[in-house]
């Protein structure tokens, strides 16, 4: 009989525990700890590692790997092609993350052993975790390009689909192309980074020849059936605003180009040869990835448990930003990438805590794309997660576009920018 | 031979089974009715992108941190019925439940506006 008494206590004793942890749970209650490790400093990994610092007061312990030692943005960078922004009003640095204490370590993470739950390093030690968290962005595929697969190539036709030197190098392109040039862009076909960045990029490139090379032209090719964000409202500005400048090429799929020719390939369409030719190649998740072994979608993308946006496969891995296989009417963006991050960090601060995630979260998109070097419009949306479905929905209703373009919304937009990076960054 | 070691277990250990799968249940049903502790603080995390961290803008943008709480009740549910003019605050605000809206306006009023 003793035995059985003791093990009823024991049953008693669990029960009560459960009890107690479920009525325990308030803001600050069992406090977080242990290592977190952040593979990527851009949109998603910086705002990971600043909202981790920022919700446990400093009680974990936080090391970000990046190679690059600034952060250059995406959203914006455009301008700088079109020629009214400079590279050092898109850049930003990580002294504000080192101010919290997260640790930056400017190197490659390499590869990921999740059974030992350690980060290798290209130059440096291992570093170990108890939550990983990879926000790499995006790879190309190269082989979908065979003759741009290779340095000396891309360093000819130009992706700068990566802020930084490639979008300086277009700049350059485009200063050197003699008027009555033709510059050409080809669109992957979708899922790809930022669905209206091509788009706003045409119009940019538009805004210089207008005013600089009249008498040139952009010739827009887009593997998509049609413009694949913000439609009506970029053709009007093509029908308008830039009449006779820009011409839109809908099923272009790109097979491959000739280099020294500028010239570009496709499956159902004639060639087309260009005075400058920017070519943005399909994507996948960045390699980090791929060697984590967290790429499940289609060889591309890295499914993820939208309350954690821990992998589906790899356990104590997070996946954020571009490389996610998206929920539907989710776009890979810089914004939601700081809005995954933000879920992401309030579920790895409950794990750690050993307290369950959020069941209900919310977020938002908002994307502004430049028509002119000031006029602006936007499309926005609210997602929230969807219990039976297991995966984020837009909010019936809630989302929109702007009715024209407007310098108002030029004026929002660089308000986003500031905020959005001192709310990533600082 | 059937097992029969269900059968001629001591009757108290059924009743330890018993008391603890309740009790667990019980737990449960507890644990599902506790509000979520950081709800509002995650909700209000979605709209630092553009009004700054903890609701303190680093300008161009409205700051929240501080705001009375019924002043952003009324311009959220003013943006949501359509009734105040924006540019993108009435499609976001249609994103928000009644509730969703008090929680954020309740968490942003505790917010130093510094």
């Amino acid at each position: 009989m003793s035995i059985e008494r003791r093990n009823f206590l024991k049953a008693l004793c669990a029960g009560g525990a459960l009890v107690t942890v479920g009525g325990c749970a308030t803001p600050g209650g069992p406090r977080a700890s242990g290592k977190v490790v952040i593979v990527g400093a851009g949109y998603g990994g910086a705002t990971a590692a600043k909202y981790l610092s920022l919700w446990s007061n400093g009680s974990v312990d936080i090391t970000v790997v990046e190679p690059n030692a600034e952060f250059v943005s995406c959203p914006l960078s455009n301008l700088v092609i079109g020629g009214s922004k400079q590279l050092a009003d898109i850049t930003v640095g990580y002294d504000g993350l080192r101010k919290r204490g997260i640790k930056i370590v400017r190197d490659t993470a390499t590869a990921v052993d999740p059974d030992r739950r350690v980060v290798k390093l290209a130059a440096g030690a291992d570093l170990p975790y108890d939550r990983l968290i990879l926000s790499p962005g995006i790879e190309f595929l190269w082989n979908n390009v065979p003759a741009l697969n290779n340095a000396a190539a891309q360093s000819s036709i130009l992706h700068a689909w990566k802020a930084g030197p490639q979008t300086v190098a277009l700049r350059k392109q485009l200063e050197a192309m003699p008027d009555g040039g033709v510059y050409a862009l080809s669109i992957p076909v979708a899922p790809y980074r930022c669905p209206p960045g091509p788009y706003e990029r045409a119009c940019q490139v538009a805004w210089y020849f207008k005013r600089a090379k009249p008498k040139s032209k952009v010739l827009i090719l887009d593997g998509n059936g049609d413009v694949t964000s913000k439609g009506p409202l970029f053709k009007k500005a093509w029908a308008e605003e830039y009449k006779g400048i820009v011409e839109y090429r809908p099923n272009h799929v790109l097979t491959d180009v000739d280099v020294r020719t500028q010239t570009a390939k496709f499956e159902t369409h004639d060639e087309v040869k260009a005075t400058v030719l920017n070519v943005v190649p399909p994507m996948r998740a960045g390699n980090i990835a791929q060697q984590a072994g967290v790429i499940t979608a289609n060889n591309r993308w890295c499914e993820v448990d939208f309350l954690s946006f821990e992998s589906i496969k790899v356990k104590n891995v997070h996946v954020l930003g571009d490389a996610i296989q998206i929920a539907p009417a989710m776009p890979k963006s810089g914004h939601m990438a700081n809005q995954h991050a933000k879920v992401c960090a309030a579920a790895v601060l409950q794990l750690l805590a050993g307290q369950p995630v959020s069941p209900t979260p919310i977020i938002t998109n908002t994307c502004y794309s430049f028509i002119t070097d000031s006029d602006v419009v936007h499309v926005d949306s609210v997602h929230r997660y969807d219990a039976e479905k297991k995966t984020f929905l837009t909010v019936p209703g809630s989302g929109g576009v702007s009715p024209a373009m407007s310098a108002i919304e030029g004026s929002y937009a660089f308000a986003w920018a500031k905020n959005i990076w001192a709310d990533t960054f600082a | 031979m059937p097992d029969n070691s269900l059968l001629t277990e001591d009757p108290l250990r059924h009743f330890t089974v018993v008391i603890g799968t309740a009790l667990a249940v019980v737990a449960g049903i507890a644990y599902a009715q506790t509000p979520d502790p950081n709800l509002a603080r995650n909700i209000a995390a979605g709209c630092a992108n553009c009004h700054g961290t903890n609701g303190v803008s680093q300008g161009g943008n409205s700051s929240l941190a501080g705001m009375a709480r019924q002043d952003l009740v009324a311009k959220m549910k003013e943006y949501k019925a359509g009734t105040r003019p924006a540019t993108i605050m009435h499609q976001l605000a249609k994103g928000y439940s009644d509730e969703q809206i008090e929680l954020l306006a309740a968490w942003f009023a505790a917010q130093p506006a510094k």
